[in-house]
Formats: C-alpha cells, structure tokens, sequence
C-alpha cells in the first residue's frame, strides 16, 4: 500500500487537513488530560520528546483514539509510525489518508 | 524451536553461534549493558555476556542521570546496542548480525553449549532509591532458573510442549526479562523477537505463530486491545503483570480472547513470586519456597529464589498457606506503566535542579476509566525558572513517565506548621490552580 499522500483515497484539501489537525489536537488534549490548550497545539508541533513531551503510554492512548473515531489502525511495523508522530500534521495526513469512517 | 522472528522458527544452534560470536564481540570487560530492542539480539546477548562471565546491567531507565551512577558502579561496562541511534553514553558495542547463510543455509555446529555455575551472578538490576543513586540487585543464574521453573509449572505450560511467548513488554525490564526471555530459554518454550506495540500488531504477531501460544503483557496493553474492534487471534495464556487488572478487564480478555489470563506479582527485587486467576479470586498464591513475613514497616518477602530478603511495594494481607491479598501501594511508592519509582526519589531529583527552592510531587486523584494510568503532578517553587526549563532538567534525570503532569509553578508549598507536606493538600493546591480555558 502506497502511504504517498498523493494517493489519498478521501482526499482533503489543506484546509481540510488543517481542520483535521485542529480536531486531533481536541481529542488528544481530551484523551490525555493535557494542560495545554488545544489551540496552543500547532500543526508542527511533535508529539514526542521536547514538543508535546508524550510518552508511549500516550501513544497507545492516541491510537485507540484514532482508531474509534476515523477507524485507523495504527501499525509500528510500518515505516510511518515514527514519522506520523513526528507532528500533529504528520498525524493528520496519515489519518486523512486511511480513515474508513 | 528456541525462537521466532516474523513467523519463522530460529534453531537453538543457530543462538549458540549468535552468542558464541557476540561474546567474541564484547570485549574484556565485565559488565554489558543489553540494550538490544530485538528481543532475540537480548537474549543471544544475555547467552553470550553469561559463557564470557559477564554481568548483564539492567537499569530500569536509561536517562544521562542514571548512565552516569551506572559508569560509577561498573566502569568496565560497554553497552550491547541493535540500534543506529543508541544514545547511551557508554563504548558502544554493536550486535554483530548474523552472517548470511552461506551454500549450505546452516549455522555452523561448532558452538557448544557452556555450562553456567548456579552462583554465577547473571545481572545487576536496578531499582531507585530514595536518594539519588540507583540501587542494584544482584541476580544469579541458579536462582533465576528455580524462579522460572516454578513460573512455568504454575502457568501451566505442560513439559514437552514448545509455547511461543509474545511480549508487549521490554526484556529489560524484569517482568519482561523472566517472563518473556529467561521463561521460554529455561522451559523449553519459543521467545519471540517482536515487541508488538498497537493493538493490530499484538494481533499480527500473534497470527504469525503456530500454536500453541502465550501473550506476556500488562493492564495498559489488555486494556488498548479489548478497546480496539481487531478480531484477536486464538491465545492459548494470556500473562498480566506491572499492575493488578480489574476482574472486569481480566473477564472481558478471557471471554473475547476465549483464553485463560493469569497475573504475576513480583517486585524487581523479588522477581516473580506469586500467580493468581483474577476471574477465579483474589488471592495470590505463593512460590513455594518463598515467604512473605509482615513486619514493623510493611511485608517482607524472603526464601527460595529471592536473593536478599525484599520488602514489598504494597500493602499485603497475609492469610497463611501461601496466599495473600494485596490492599494497594504503600504511600510513597509510584508505578506508572510498571516502571517504579518513589515520591521520595523524584522529590530529590525536583529538589537538584538548580534554582528549585522547594518541590514536591504527589500521587494525581485516580481519573478515567479502567487501567487508565495514573500520573504524578508536582508543585514547584521556582522564581526565575518557567515549567518547560523545569521539564527539559527533570527529563534528564528521571524516566519520562514520571515527568509530572500537571507541573505547577507556586509561590510556596503548603507545608503545615511541623512541616509536613500532606498528599491531599498538593492535591488541593494543584486543582486550585486557574486551568486552560479550552482544556476538558
């Protein structure tokens, strides 16, 4: 399967991704109990480490989130999986990319 | 069948020349610290630091902060990496891959099995004190293997049957490093070299196995699988340790998985020393030959296996014949994720930091629903430091896990007149505190 974000299946604009983005980032800040507001969680933001400081508890916490809402099953054995948490938007695409609902 | 990668079978000669060669690797000094991520690599180079009568290092973290104590304690030690981007600062050796198979496709069959003295000190593990330095445990081999011999006869796994044990877990740490290594090497049972992370990896390993099969896990990945819809693949055993699991989660695991679950207690001190059927009871039941004894200041855990008489992390109910309850950590204990720590540990670690005038952290209000983790927050005293500062020093010293959410910034702590720091009154300091106007 081709991760290419050329060839989305449900292709979104950028200002549909950047809505994405804005969404994840509710749901993240919700899931997570974050102090931050949502709206403090730029696109480029990283997940990991300096950025927004998650953890691999996080992480798993984020997937289960990603796979009710948009019904995207996260895989670390793809070669993503370090990149689609690189940032939110990194994230979003993936999930714009594979979303089933 | 010793193991398996990606589905396929790895031979036990195949390990005795992987480790035959890693040892040739290590070098002359005699402490490894085994960071290999493959749990296969960890285990051919755990193999290969006992035949060249070495000691295996495992830290429970890897911060600067703890690599530094570590170089203090074993200055010979080098550390054993599969991965490009180790940043351990240790002399770095890498785990020398396998050659490609030459015409014949086979291993060579020169390796020979060594034979390992009982009292052989195995690993060093570490636990955090409640001052700065970690504090190290000794394992020996003979030990290790009567624990582990004990582990496979009240799991259940019948002699002569070759089980492929899947971990979520790392084999760096203890509950991993028994129950996901030392347990299939010394009952005759299959390692795998995943460490599935997603629930739709849990699921793909383990169809990627013949049967039968074992996951070895903890509360946080059952509780990610039953949420997930993946349809999970037959499971012989299911294994949960690092936290006790609500008998709703234990019951929903064996009816969708339509498995038996079992759950380990065990401290790193102790290794594993009891198993329980968390559908069928409460009640754990002892190893045998171990002990555990209330005295002044909680419940102490001594005999067979345990090398140094232990003091438990918990509040345990003895109730005689073997088996016991347990009541909830004693206060100052932290375990997030089955990484531990103390109150006392990170205080010290808060209180370091230069421009820190008073610190504290304490137990966050158990929020979510079951299993969720429970953090640690901290109340900070700081002028001139800001909450990131604090973090990027704190993130240098203890495990990530334990970085404090939320971390408050305070005029002063509300220590009461004898001085005393009551959790609740963090508590109440910290929900007192103006929160983000959009955060739910």
């Amino acid at each position: 399967m081709s991760d290419n974000v050329s060839s989305l299946r449900q292709p979104a604009g950028s200002a549909g991704i950047t809505a994405l983005t804005r969404e994840l980032a509710g749901l993240i800040v919700a899931a997570l109990n974050l102090e931050v507001p949502a709206a403090d969680i730029g696109p480029d933001t990283a997940l990991y480490g300096e950025g927004l400081g998650l953890d691999s508890i996080d992480i798993l916490e984020i997937a289960l989130v990603v796979s009710k809402q948009y019904g995207v099953q996260l895989r670390a054995d793809s070669e993503d999986n370090e990149r689609i948490f690189a940032s939110l938007r990194h994230l979003a695409e993936y999930v714009n990319a594979h979303r089933t609902k | 069948m010793l193991a398996y990668r990606a589905g396929k079978p790895i031979l036990a000669r195949q390990f005795l020349a992987d480790a035959e060669r890693t040892g040739a690797a290590l070098g002359a000094g005699g402490h490894v610290l085994n960071a290999c991520a493959d749990r296969y690599r960890f285990a051919v180079g755990l193999a290969a630091a006992l035949a060249t009568g070495k000691v295996s290092l495992l830290p429970s973290t890897r911060t600067p902060e703890v690599i530094a104590h570590l170089k203090r304690f074993a200055p010979d030690a080098v550390c054993l990496t599969d991965e490009d981007d180790c940043g351990v600062e240790l002399p770095r050796v890498r785990f020398p891959e396998t050659p490609a198979a030459g015409s014949s496709g086979e291993p060579a069959l020169s390796a020979r099995m060594p034979l390992i003295e009982a009292r052989q000190r195995t690993a060093w593990v570490f636990t955090s004190g409640s001052t700065g330095a970690p504090v190290p445990h000794e394992k020996t081999f003979g030990n290790l293997l009567d624990c582990m011999r004990v582990e496979a006869e009240r799991l259940g796994l019948a002699p002569g049957v070759s089980h492929a044990i899947v971990a979520t877990v790392p084999p760096q740490h203890m509950y991993g490093f028994e129950a996901s290594v030392l347990l299939p090497l010394a009952s005759g049972n299959a390692l795998t070299a995943e460490r599935p992370f997603y629930p739709a990896d849990i699921c793909a390993v383990l169809a990627a196995l013949p049967r039968p099969r074992v996951l070895v896990t903890t509360p946080i990945h059952l509780r990610a699988l039953m949420a997930s819809s993946l349809a999970i693949p037959d499971v012989d055993l299911v294994v949960s340790a690092t936290a006790p699991l609500s008998g709703q989660l234990a019951s929903e695991v064996e009816q969708r998985g339509r498995t038996r679950l079992l759950e380990i207690y065990g401290t790193t001190e102790t290794g594993s020393i009891a198993v329980r059927r968390t559908t069928e009871t409460a009640e754990w039941r002892l190893w045998p030959e171990v002990t555990l004894e209330p005295r002044a200041g909680g419940t102490w855990a001594h005999g067979g296996h345990v090398e140094q008489p232990a003091r438990m992390c918990d509040v345990i109910e003895v109730l005689g014949s073997g088996r016991f309850l347990l009541h909830g950590r004693l206060a100052d204990l932290v375990n997030i994720a089955g990484k531990r720590s103390s109150l006392g540990y990170l205080n010290h670690q808060l209180n370091s930091i230069p421009g820190v005038l008073d610190g504290a952290f304490f137990h966050c209000d158990a929020a979510g629903g079951d299993a969720a983790v429970t953090r640690v927050g901290a109340c900070v005293v700081a002028p001139g430091l800001d909450a990131a500062a604090i973090t990027a020093e704190l993130r240098r010293r203890i495990d990530p896990v334990f970085l404090p959410r939320p971390l408050l910034l305070v005029a002063s702590l509300p220590r009461t007149s004898t001085g005393k720091l009551p959790q609740e009154a963090l508590r109440s300091l910290a929900a007192a505190q103006p929160r983000p106007a959009n955060a739910v």
